[in-house]
């Protein structure tokens, strides 16, 4: 890995479902140790951006670039990108029925390290952050997001993350369906995975979950494009102006 | 991004594994075909009772009245070519009680298939029937003791007449159904299990069906009675060459659930892709007893069967647990029926079932509640996943309530392997093979949990997975 290249550099991706045109050249780069979040409005291509990350299927890059380590990732199978570091927390995760999260977290953890977990090491690992996160060992033999509320699925999410331990962590929309206590305690998991080495990408449609993560930057997107980056107050502003101040100066570029 | 296809393979060592077959060897092999004479024939070789004759008589005169089933799958049952079919087929030597006197062929059919190991290690009672008889028999010696009996139904007809005849054909006429006429008319082996009253049989009871001869025709007959109290698991097991021609299996399985008895019935259908299964199963579940049939459907061309339960006393429980594999050409036609037909009667239908390439499941059910069937509780829950494009599921709830106390739940899913399951699995380090296995195993847990330990590994082994195309 070169010490130069960024943890993640988009260069002007433009991405399509079935025709439409949803991302329309966004650039954004993330180095080690930085925490960005991305805010905007529903549809404005949030998640999106995060699917592409990570390689959903249902998306077509049409034009553009996306390197993580300066490595181009779209030839990157799903599990490869995860296997190189790169996590996604997910807005509403899937229930697998019937395969339990324990079975689940050990699949994964075997995956992204490319060999088998000793079982020792795994329960050790597990119980660790189960306690930090406050979840109960019992959710151990539950099925994965199956019947959980979406407090559960969130914190679950937060738990994967913490056990697989990734170099780029993309969060979308961690923060809603959460009450204040979820929330607070979904932002310690965060927080506590900040660090040199680690870069975050948060994904939020409200300013509250930034109340509990300061992020480094702070980038708005409005119509498949990143309207304005800036630092914290940013924020801030956005909160007392709302979104539509960031319309008519993506119109007047397009 | 162009994806590697990931595909779930069920069964694909087959042929390797149960498909062959050994020279055949037979002491009597009746001509192609049905007719009066051979089920005469048949029934004099056994030397029956004049009313069972009776019973084969009027089987035969129901099966070529009645009209095959117009709702089912013409284009694959149309098929059978009936008169080809040998109807019965008795092996060589006799029933033994010991392995080491079976026929050398035979027993290394069942060695092959584990049969005697099985019984070493969990079963309390085996019996093996290759084509039309039973060629091993036996049962541990406390159960007979106790008054257990588990006998193949040909040596019941003739140890226990009094039983037989007091039950056959009671739960099953022979006029229910096309086939349970043909069965009626040609039926030869199978079981016969009476578990005494307050008696509770701990370990399994287990037959093994097989077929060994092409264009052959099983028909075996299966009763279970059990007594006020008693308890009793029976597991069956079937599997067949594969050959070219189609082979037949029609079972009639009937079962007796007296006050307050459980009977378990576990049924591990594996059959060649070139029989037809076609098989009626049906309890009646007296006051307080439950009955809980275990429906593994993975082989055969086509499968037919709807085990029922008939609550006939107050608090029976009755309970379908299945799933149904249908791969390439197979379609797996199964479900269950429900029948309260009085108070406080709960039953309970969990379905599953996967489809894969060309491959067809389809769930057919009845709940039927019946006037003073009061606080009658029933749940249904149908699952179908779909692997491929082509893989097809159809459903057919019947709901019939003509009693207004009643609690009846249904819920039924289609799904396919979904983008979103395999991306969030695959988004943690899965690849897509081990993303589909996951979820395919996820989606049988309900099943395989039910079931004996010994049947659930080899249920995972059979389901196994493989990357075909891609880039090497």
């Amino acid at each position: 890995m070169s010490n130069q290249a960024p943890l993640l550099e988009i260069k002007d991706l433009h991405v399509s479902v079935e025709d439409k045109k949803i991302l329309k050249g966004v650039d954004l780069t993330i180095n080690q140790g930085e925490v960005h979040a991305i805010m905007g409005p529903n549809g404005s291509g949030k998640s999106t951006l995060s699917f592409c990350l990570m390689g959903h299927p249902r998306y077509t890059i049409t034009q553009g670039t996306m390197l993580y380590k300066g490595q181009d990732i779209q030839e990157l199978e799903t599990n490869e990108r995860a296997a190189a570091g790169m996590f996604l927390a997910f807005q509403y995760p899937t229930a697998i029925p019937g395969v339990t999260v324990a079975n689940f977290l050990r699949a994964a953890m075997k995956g992204v390290r490319g060999e088998e977990v000793p079982v020792r090491e795994f329960r050790n690992t597990v119980k660790q952050h189960l306690k930090s996160l406050g979840i109960k060992q019992s959710f151990m033999n539950r099925y994965v997001n199956d019947g959980f509320s979406g407090g559960e699925k969130k914190r679950i999410e937060i738990l994967q993350m913490s056990v697989l331990n990734p170099a780029l962590a993309i969060l979308d929309e961690t923060d809603s369906g959460l009450d204040i206590d979820a929330l607070k305690t979904v932002s310690e998991g965060i927080n506590a995975l900040r660090g040199e080495e680690r870069g975050m990408l948060l994904i939020t449609h409200y300013q509250r979950l930034l109340n509990y993560v300061s992020p480094d930057f702070i980038h708005v997107m409005v119509d498949g494009r990143i309207a304005r980056s800036g630092g914290p107050e940013l924020a801030l502003e956005l909160e007392s102006k709302g979104y539509e101040e960031f319309r008519p100066a993506t119109e007047a570029k397009a | 991004m162009t994806r590697p296809k990931a595909d779930v393979n069920i069964n694909d060592d087959y042929d390797k594994l149960y498909g062959f077959h050994m020279p055949e060897r037979s002491a009597f092999k009746s001509r192609p075909g049905l007719s009066e004479t051979l089920v005469r024939e048949i029934s004099h070789m056994k030397k029956e009772p004049e009313w069972m004759l009776k019973h084969r008589l009027k089987g035969l005169e129901l099966f070529d009245a009645k009209p095959m089933p117009k709702w089912a799958n013409m284009d694959l049952l149309s098929l059978i070519k009936f008169d080809d079919i040998y109807y019965y087929l008795k092996p060589e030597g006799k029933q033994e009680r010991d392995w080491n006197d079976v026929p050398e062929d035979i027993k290394e059919t069942f060695d092959r298939l584990g049969i005697p190991e099985a019984e070493r290690k969990f079963l309390a009672g085996v019996s093996a029937q290759y084509e039309s008889e039973s060629v091993y028999h036996s049962m541990e010696e406390s159960l007979e003791k106790q008054g257990v009996i588990f006998l193949d139904m040909d040596s019941a007809l003739r140890e226990h007449p009094e039983i037989v005849k007091k039950y056959f054909a009671t739960v099953i006429p022979s006029a229910d159904n096309k086939f349970s006429a043909l069965n009626t008319s040609v039926w030869s082996g199978g079981s016969f299990i009476y578990v005494p009253k307050g008696v509770k049989v701990e370990m399994p009871l287990q037959a093994y069906f097989r077929i060994n001869a092409q264009n052959m025709g099983q028909f075996e007959r299966t009763l279970i009675i059990a007594d006020e109290g008693s308890e009793v698991t029976y597991i069956e097991g079937c599997t067949a060459p594969s050959y070219s021609s189609d082979s037949l299996h029609s079972a009639v399985v009937e079962l007796v659930a007296l006050p307050n008895s459980t009977i378990r019935y576990v049924t591990i259908q594996n059959w060649s892709k070139n029989v037809y299964n076609l098989v009626t199963k049906r309890a009646v579940a007296h006051a307080g007893a439950t009955v809980q049939w275990i429906d593994g459907n993975l082989g055969s061309r086509l499968t037919m069967k709807y085990p029922g339960v008939y609550m006939v006393g107050e608090g029976a429980h009755g309970e379908v647990l299945s799933i149904a594999f249908a791969g390439d050409g197979q379609h797996q036609d199964a479900g269950a029926k429900m029948v309260h037909a009085a108070p406080n009667t709960t039953s309970r239908i969990t379905s599953k079932s996967i489809s894969k390439g060309t491959g067809r499941t389809t769930y057919r059910g009845l709940v039927k509640t019946y006037p003073g069937a009061t606080n009658a509780k029933s749940q249904v829950v149908c699952d179908a996943l779909m692997l491929n494009k082509e893989s097809r599921s159809d459903t057919y709830p019947t709901m019939e309530i003509d009693e207004k106390k009643v609690e009846i739940g249904h819920e039924a899913s289609v799904s396919k392997i979904g983008d979103e399951q395999l991306f969030y699995l695959m988004s943690r380090g899965l690849s897509e093979q081990d993303a589909m296995s996951m979820i395919v195993n996820g989606f049988i847990e309900p099943f395989v949990k039910e079931i004996p330990m010994e049947y659930a590994v080899e249920l995972n082994r059979l389901i196994q997975l493989e990357m075909e195309g891609s880039v090497g």
